[in-house]
């Protein structure tokens, strides 16, 4: 097996499995010690930088970050990253202060963004930081997109929303086009803007297909429809059996949102089983937690009606069956269909993306599937000028990806108005720092907590039920946020070794508590990773090898359950290991200046 | 500094036959000097008890005074210890031994606890053939003192600042067969692989095992001009053999490389297979054994593995014919038997 290459920053940034997984790649365990800290403002305001929606995004995010958690293989669970970033977004100070400001002096050119969502705030934030005018445009009286009219009230306040998208839109360099639907791409370009920001996410819900859907169609909503009216108060009141159908985010949203509209008697009916579920874990969770049961592997046949009224539906129950190739289908079990009476029926069963708007002739190629074919890192269209990002670029993602969609976009737009080559991308920002105080001091606490996960405090159910807008999560406080904080394994701060001081003592390979280091004869990755002290098993992680050594051996560390405890470090006699902070900051249009010395 | 090792552990850690991990026959973290052999020493110790499945609380781990006798607070948290006064471990591990011999001794010394202030307490200890292991952590300097030589130390070695060691050395394996130890051998905190198998071959043996480990010391005797740095040794090192321990003969498959073999079958049974390295080094031998020693030292050379073994181990009880119980399991009449059974044992010896 060939040495680590360490002169890319690519093997330490696997390392830090957070941020690695993070479609931003947001530094989570520095802004984490910083929680730890107390210094709340300086943790959000890596974040803002980064993923630009902080108190959003610590509410509703997927949260990738969390099963990529080396926590989580070392013990049950990974640390709550997402929670922990609501704490810096609710505590912290006066940051309006700390944004880089918007230049007085534009550089004269004009960007238009079509959707006042996630992706279009984020690529109007970075290139209005660096002198760019910009133009959102969204059908709706408020900018935020999907995050306002998708995410229920009682999971993500209203303030929480205005905040962040008012740093944004309330700063300069960006001009809001409210209430304002574009009809026509055409027309859009024709104002002659210098490149056009496609951002107006996945707007069509998929319709249910089975008889009697258009009899009953007065009490059988789409679900994204349904909770954008919901949203807007437009609905308040369901009826008192609600069927959702549908087993991602959107349909535990809905189920939920039922259930504090006189839904008492809330089912979620889902094709497939539970574990395969798209719904993430904790929402599945939250729905059940409020008495909402979930039934599943049911596939839905047919409406039942009366004088032109939903009375009810009628499913079959099914299994999976895996083919030769190991893909699925779902074939009828044979057993009695299954029938639920209902007052109301919510259809969460997916999105499609649908661009009415767009015109065919004038050069931005679509796929089969109907969306536009793109670069993948530059993500711009087939018409050099248009680039697309968030849901409207490959389907249904989540808030984060639609902010990484964002920052790139904004590279990209920004390399083409100044007429250079977009696929000339700039690198990330990358630091590394020995963390040494001492002859055994680290300047950050390697003291392993073993505290389980702490549950974030909810409000009594009771209370959350009667008004939607009751946000049901009151978020960890100070006390419980330090505990969950200090139960980072501080996986930036990597284990570097180096061969030409290491006197082969063994004195890292006693101490590491999880076994990682090994002096062995090289050989071959595969067989390597069966010969140390502990094997090797899990090939996601890399083995980080360095020769040099005088006995001809090398030293292999499985990088997969190491603690960055620092004992190896600890135990060096001659300072072979040292403990380094690794800092990369994906680059962006500005100089962020987030961390000191760039300030 | 951390005083704590984190209980977190690799998720895929074996258990043995009694259901534990490795972790479990750890001690405290080690306050010795970063780089110091003995840790290695009390991992490889920690790895041959777990191997065997000993229980940790059938182990009595007894020392004298010294850096390396600071190390059983670093191994076997669950065992007893006992840290005696400076050099008297044998004597107080040879009358813990009479009073119950059920349970697995081992005793861990320095160069001069054992070579200076203890060399009468050790050659005694030798000669009675008491069953426990007995582990010298050999690293020729006083480093509790700043790096004084020891007995140990090579002649013509040099000390830290430069002075050139003007004695004789002990050797003690030499000195151990001598005096009839059942099974010595020599080795070096840095090769895990030879010295974890000899502890276990030791721990098994039955008889008075002796294991000389050598042992650099990092802040006093890891120089040039050092006979016992890492460099120094790692040049030096001539191994006579490599032994694998086993339980069950039909455990002893695997294939090895070529060169002889020679197979001890000790009092519990246990396998001791020895591949030679050296053709002209017979382990059974012990005439031989000390000739080949002493052959070899003048040539310069550290020998290193399973030097002598005896597999017809006597041990103490045995020469003095006492009652196998421990002496706390006995009752009252029979740990005073009364005035009449005193008076036959007087009459035996008038």
């Amino acid at each position: 097996m060939k040495p680590t290459d360490l002169n890319t920053p690519t093997h330490f940034h696997k390392v830090v499995d957070c941020q690695w997984a993070c479609p931003a790649h947001t530094p989570v365990p520095e802004y984490i010690r910083l929680i730890a800290a107390g210094r709340y403002t300086d943790a959000y305001m890596i974040n803002w930088h980064s993923n630009v929606f902080p108190g959003i995004l610590g509410r509703t995010c997927d949260r990738p970050c969390e099963p990529a958690c080396r926590r989580g293989r070392v013990e049950a669970e990974p640390v709550a990253i997402c929670r922990l970033k609501r704490v810096a977004a609710d505590n912290k100070d006066e940051v309006l202060r700390r944004m880089p400001p918007v230049p007085a002096l534009k550089n004269g050119k004009r960007i238009a963004c079509v959707g006042a969502g996630p992706a279009s705030l984020t690529v109007a934030r970075d290139l209005a930081l660096i002198g760019y005018e910009v133009h959102i445009y969204d059908s709706e009286a408020k900018g935020g997109g999907f995050m306002w009219t998708q995410i229920p009230r009682f999971r993500l306040p209203e303030s929480v929303i205005e905040e962040e998208v008012g740093y944004i839109t309330g700063r300069g360099g960006v001009v809001t086009h409210y209430n304002h639907r574009v009809q026509s791409l055409k027309a859009l370009l024709a104002e002659g803007y210098d490149a056009v920001f496609v951002g107006c996410g996945a707007p069509r819900g998929r319709d249910l297909d089975v008889p009697g859907r258009k009899e009953a169609a007065a009490n059988i909503h789409i679900g994204i429809e349904w909770l954008a009216k919901v949203s807007f108060g437009h609905i308040e009141r369901i009826g008192r059996r609600v069927l959702v159908l549908g087993g991602g985010n959107t349909a535990m949203d809905c189920c939920r949102s039922a259930r504090r509209l006189g839904g008492e008697d809330v089912k979620v009916i889902v094709r497939s089983g539970f574990e395969e579920m798209k719904a993430s874990p904790w929402e599945k969770e939250d729905a059940m937690r409020e008495g909402i049961p979930i039934l599943n592997w049911l596939v839905p046949k047919r409406v039942l009606h009366e004088n032109g009224r939903l009375a009810g539906m009628v499913f079959e129950k099914v299994k999976a069956e895996h083919d030769a190739e190991g893909r699925r289908t779902l074939v009828p079990t044979g057993e009695p269909e299954v029938t639920f009476a209902c007052d109301d029926v919510l259809v969460a069963i997916g999105q499609e993306n649908a661009f009415p708007w767009i015109e065919r002739d004038i050069g931005i190629a679509f796929d089969r599937r109907g969306l536009p074919k793109l670069d993948p890192v530059t993500l711009q269209s087939t018409l050099p000028s248009v680039f697309f990002g968030g849901d409207a670029a490959f389907g249904p993602k989540n808030i984060i990806w639609a902010v990484a969609h964002g920052h790139e976009v904004a590279i990209s737009i920004d390399l083409f108005c100044r007429g250079e080559d977009v696929h000339a991308r700039p690198d990330p920002h990358v630091r590394m720092s020995s963390q040494k105080m001492g002859i055994h001091e680290w300047s950050y606490d390697n003291d392993v907590s073993i505290d389980l996960r702490y549950k974030v405090p909810h409000v009594e159910e009771r209370i959350a039920l009667r008004d939607i807008r009751v946000e049901v999560e009151l978020g960890y406080d100070r006390d419980l946020a330090y505990k969950e904080a200090e139960r980072c394994l501080n996986c930036d701060v990597q284990t570097v070794f180096d061969a030409k001081l290491c006197i082969e003592c063994d004195g890292c390979v006693d101490i590491c508590p999880t076994d990682c280091i090994t002096f062995t004869e090289n050989g071959p990755e595969d067989e390597l990773r069966t010969r140390l002290k502990a094997p090797a098993i899990n090939p996601d992680q890399d083995l980080y090898l360095a020769d040099g050594l005088k006995t001809g051996r090398v030293m292999v560390k499985d990088e997969d359950v190491c603690l960055h405890c620092g004992l190896c470090a600890e135990r060096c006699p001659t300072g072979a290991w040292d403990m380094q902070k690794f800092y990369l900051e994906t680059a962006k249009t500005y100089a962020s200046g987030a961390h000191a010395c760039r300030r | 500094m951390s005083y704590l090792k984190p209980a977190l552990h690799h998720p895929k850690l074996p258990v043995n036959a009694l259901g534990l991990t490795r972790r479990d026959y750890e001690g405290s973290i080690s306050t010795l000097c970063a780089g110091c052999g003995h840790d290695s020493i009390s991992a490889a110790i920690i790895q041959a008890m777990w191997e065997l499945g000993i229980a940790p609380h059938r182990v009595a781990k007894l020392s004298g005074i010294g850096c390396s006798s600071k190390t059983p607070d670093y191994f076997l948290g669950a065992s007893h210890g006992f840290n005696s006064v400076h050099g008297r471990m044998p004597s107080v591990l040879t009358g813990a031994n009479l009073a119950n011999r059920e349970l697995v001794y081992l005793g861990v010394s320095g160069d001069g606890d054992s070579a200076n202030i203890g060399i009468g307490q050790f050659m005694h200890l030798m000669r009675r053939g008491v069953n426990m292991t007995y582990i010298v952590e050999n690293n020729g300097v006083y480093g509790l003192t700043k790096g004084q030589f020891s007995a140990t130390s090579d002649k013509g070695s040099k000390a830290k600042r430069g002075t050139v060691n003007a004695d004789q050395p002990i050797d003690l394996v030499a000195l151990a067969i001598e005096l009839g130890a059942t099974y010595v051998a020599r080795s070096f905190s840095g090769d895990k692989e030879q010295l974890v198998p000899l502890i276990k071959g030791a721990l098994t043996h039955g008889g008075v095992a002796f294991i000389d480990c050598i042992s650099p010391c990092v802040a006093f005797n890891n120089h040039d001009g050092s006979t016992k740095s890492y460099d120094y040794v790692r040049e030096h090192n001539e191994a006579v053999n490599r032994l694998d321990v086993f339980f069950d003969r039909s455990e002893i498959t695997a294939s090895y490389a070529p060169g002889e073999l020679v197979e001890v079958t000790q009092h519990d049974g246990s396998v001791l297979r020895l591949r030679k390295r050296h053709e002209d080094h017979d382990p059974t031998d012990r005439v031989a054994a000390m000739t080949y020693l002493a052959r070899h030292r003048a040539m310069g050379e550290i020998v290193t593995g399973l030097l002598y073994v005896n597999a017809e181990a006597e041990d103490l009880h045995r020469r003095l014919g006492t009652v196998a119980t421990p002496l706390n399991r006995l009752d009252d009449a029979a740990l005073c038997p009364g005035a009449a059974a005193l008076e036959k044992i007087n009459a035996a010896l008038r």
